[in-house]
């Protein structure tokens, strides 16, 4: 006998039909399932009624033999086949990753992301994420009682477009119908927008086992948008377990350590720091696999001194994200905790000082995020209830644009734009009679194209000769809701179109992120004075070209005299337009202006008179 | 007298499902015609009554049902069961002649 759910009004489903739909919480440490059961987002728990699951994999020579609490147990008996944190080799290159040398993994150096030796064979973190996502999707399908229509996965917002398609991957490799993939702070945001429906700027501070995001959100009326995003996606709990194991070295005074006693003494580092949240200080004894004795005793004081930088590293985000919104703290109304290292008494406190205020916490900080993310699935299997209109708004990381004559940069979607957005502008060409344009598709904060990153290049061709500036372009860029770019290019007058789609963080590391966006505030002075020099090279250049045309044409019209001083002028202009001295551009461009102010008036004459010859008044009114 | 009546579990999921969703008067139960064996129930939220419905109170909860659903379901009892990892309401109508192996639908 199936076991019914309550549905919204009107919305009963056809037998059959129930669309099942999960959230999945992929994360660093643990990953969680949850579902929406009669209008109520709950988290789904196994059969021993635990909700997390252990996100480690451990391999034997048989393939996967076990996978969350009971693989976790072969940590330190085996550290080799017992891949942990997976998620921190999502779409990672070798290079990318931090710590590596520390890891007891057999990684092979190859191109692209990184791959794994276990006993099993060689496993991708494609591979490896996708056995938690299995084990996840069996407990939802175990638990529902049916197949799932679909699911919700969450990513971190800063995760890049590598990153978002290894999750993707993974979950289609698990049987996974993937609905979207939603960023974390957002999921968490759901989860508490729609429970506590309060009205404001929020800020979602969520620090995870190998991820901090912060997110600046606006929530009004159920709607919330993505006013900006920042964050650290190499700073996490694992970081401040690391810490604890180096004190635990350095206190006990350890030779270099076996991986299974490193894997040891980095559980018990862990264990020290979760209990450091309830109690004073906390001892660590562990015997190690080569005989010693390791007898130390962590206090709050300590732990707090030796993370403190740790902490800190999560302020700067913070407040950047804050400017980035055009906020101050006093806007924020309320802070959202997220993930399970915000139980911290530090991270609460620190996080507290800087908001001027004591931050929520009262949904679980590690379930928040399948809470919200089972709320999404549910919507977008189309188990809508009535009320939930609500919209879902994401930002782009980095402005859009495209170049301009002169390597300039010109920005069509500026940076925090929330999508989906579409952005248009006109263009026309440079040179008389020019029937082709390139268009050079740039992501970034800076001036001039060489300083930032190039996405796409296409041609728009078939545009009918015309003067110079004549003819007009529409350029529209479009971002939709799963951040896809599409760039068109259409002549107006004929209709000619071409266009390109690109994905824009491609291959863009939050560290890139944050690099382009540091180096953009560092370089704004030099990049001014860049853009004014370059835009001076490109109207000297246009005018150069216009003067030259017309001399083609209709040097007649000049003396020899002035012929001569024309061409003086031009000379002058072409020797200091190879420099940098915008002021000598400036002045040998408007002589050149001067110097045929005159010629330009006779062309002008002359083309009226070629018009009005062999005509009378009574056919020109 | 037509009866419809809620086990004490299954009063305390709907009043608890009610709270949380935060709006709402009671529960609809019903019955539509579809399914693989020509019934379907249906459960739902209420908010707001038609004028034609029966109202029955159990423990606290009130069960609207549309006069036409009667004859199919008069006399169920609703419950709230775990199975497995997997819970939901149940029904005990002594109307069913035969229902669909999954006991999603059903005849009388």
């Amino acid at each position: 006998m199936a076991l019914l759910q309550i549905a919204e009004p009107g919305e009963s489903a056809a037998p059959h039909q129930h669309r099942l739909a999960v959230g999945i919480d992929l994360g660093t440490t643990n990953s969680l399932v949850a579902t929406v059961r009669s209008g109520m987002s709950v988290v789904l728990s196994d059969e021993l009624g635990r909700t997390l699951l252990p996100s480690v994999v451990h391999y034997s020579a048989q393939g996967v033999q076990s996978v969350g609490y009971d693989a976790q147990a072969q940590q330190s008996l085996d550290p080799k086949n017992t891949v942990v944190s997976v998620k921190r080799f999502m779409g990672r290159g070798h290079k990318d990753i931090a710590h590596i040398e520390s890891m007891p993994y057999d990684f092979l150096d190859t191109e692209g992301m990184v791959r794994l030796r276990t006993i099993a064979g060689v496993k991708t973190p494609v591979e490896i994420s996708a056995e938690i996502l299995k084990v996840l999707r069996e407990r939802a399908e175990v638990s529902l009682g049916g197949q799932l229509t679909g699911a919700v996965i969450t990513v971190p917002a800063y995760f890049d477009d590598a990153q978002r398609q290894a999750t993707k991957d993974a979950a289609r490799l698990a049987g996974l119908n993937v609905l979207r993939l939603l960023n974390e702070p957002t999921a968490a945001a759901i989860a508490y927008g729609l429970d506590n429906s309060a009205e404001g700027i929020y800020a979602v501070y969520d620090l995870g086992g190998g991820t901090f995001d912060i997110s600046i959100l606006k929530l009004s009326k159920g709607i919330f948008e993505v006013l900006a995003t920042g964050g650290d996606s190499a700073l996490g709990g694992d970081d401040f377990d690391q810490r604890v194991f180096c004190w635990i070295i350095e206190e006990a005074k350890l030779a270099p350590l076996s991986h299974s006693d490193a894997r040891l003494l980095l559980m018990r580092a862990r264990e020290a720091k979760e209990y450091l949240t309830y109690h004073g200080e906390a001892p660590i004894t562990v015997k190690l696999g080569s005989g010693e004795y390791v007898d130390v005793n962590l206090t709050t004081a300590i732990f707090s001194t030796i993370t403190q930088n740790l902490v800190q590293k999560t302020l700067s985000p913070t407040k950047k994200a804050l400017r980035d919104a055009g906020l101050s703290v006093e806007d924020v109304k309320g802070v959202v905790m997220v993930g399970g290292s915000t139980r911290m008494p530090q991270i609460q406190h620190a996080v507290g000082e800087l908001f001027k205020q004591e931050p929520l916490n009262n949904l679980d900080p590690d379930k928040v995020v399948a809470l919200g993310a089972a709320t999404q699935a549910n919507l977008l299997a189309g188990n809508r209830a009535t009320g939930d209109d609500w919209l879902l708004l994401d930002v782009i990381p980095l402005s859009l644009g495209l170049e301009m004559m002169g390597g300039l940069t010109e920005k069509i979607i500026p940076r925090n734009s929330t999508i989906p957005i579409a952005r248009a502008q006109e263009f026309t060409t440079f040179k008389d009679g020019q029937t082709a344009m390139a268009i050079q598709v740039v992501q970034g904060e800076r001036e001039l194209v060489s300083d930032c990153r190039s996405l796409a290049r296409f041609e728009l061709r078939g545009i009918p000769p015309m003067a110079a500036g004549a003819a007009r372009i529409r350029v529209t860029f479009q971002v939709d809701a799963d951040g896809l770019l599409s760039v068109t290019a259409r002549e107006q007058t004929t209709g000619h179109e071409a266009r390109i789609e690109v994905k824009p963080s491609y291959g863009l590391s939050d560290d890139e992120i944050t690099g382009m966006l540091r180096d953009s505030f560092l370089h704004a002075s030099e990049d001014a004075f860049r853009r004014a020099l370059r835009e001076a090279q490109v109207e000297a250049q246009r005018l150069l070209e216009a003067t030259q045309t017309a001399l083609n044409e209709d040097a007649q019209l000049l003396s020899m005299l002035e012929r001569a001083h024309i061409e003086s002028c031009i000379a002058k202009l072409q020797t200091v337009l190879i420099g940098d001295d915008r002021r000598a551009i400036d002045a040998a461009l408007s002589a050149l202006n001067q110097a045929t102010v005159e010629f330009a008036a006779r062309r002008m004459n002359k083309s009226v008179q070629r018009v009005l010859s062999g005509k009378n008044i009574a056919e020109l009114t | 007298m037509a009866m419809i009546t809620l086990t004490e579990k299954a009063a305390k999921h709907v009043a608890a499902f009610l709270a949380k969703r935060g709006k709402g008067i009671g529960l609809r139960f019903g019955v539509r015609t579809s399914g693989c064996s020509g019934m379907a129930y249906k459960l739902e939220f209420v908010d707001a009554a038609n004028p034609e419905d029966l109202i029955f109170e159990s423990h606290g909860v009130k069960v609207l049902v549309d006069p036409k659903s009667i004859p199919y379901i008069d006399g169920t009892e609703l419950d709230y069961a775990r199975e497995g990892l997997n819970e939901g309401f149940k029904f005990n109508n002594p109307n069913i002649k035969d229902a669909c192996g999954c006991g999603e639908s059903f005849n009388v």
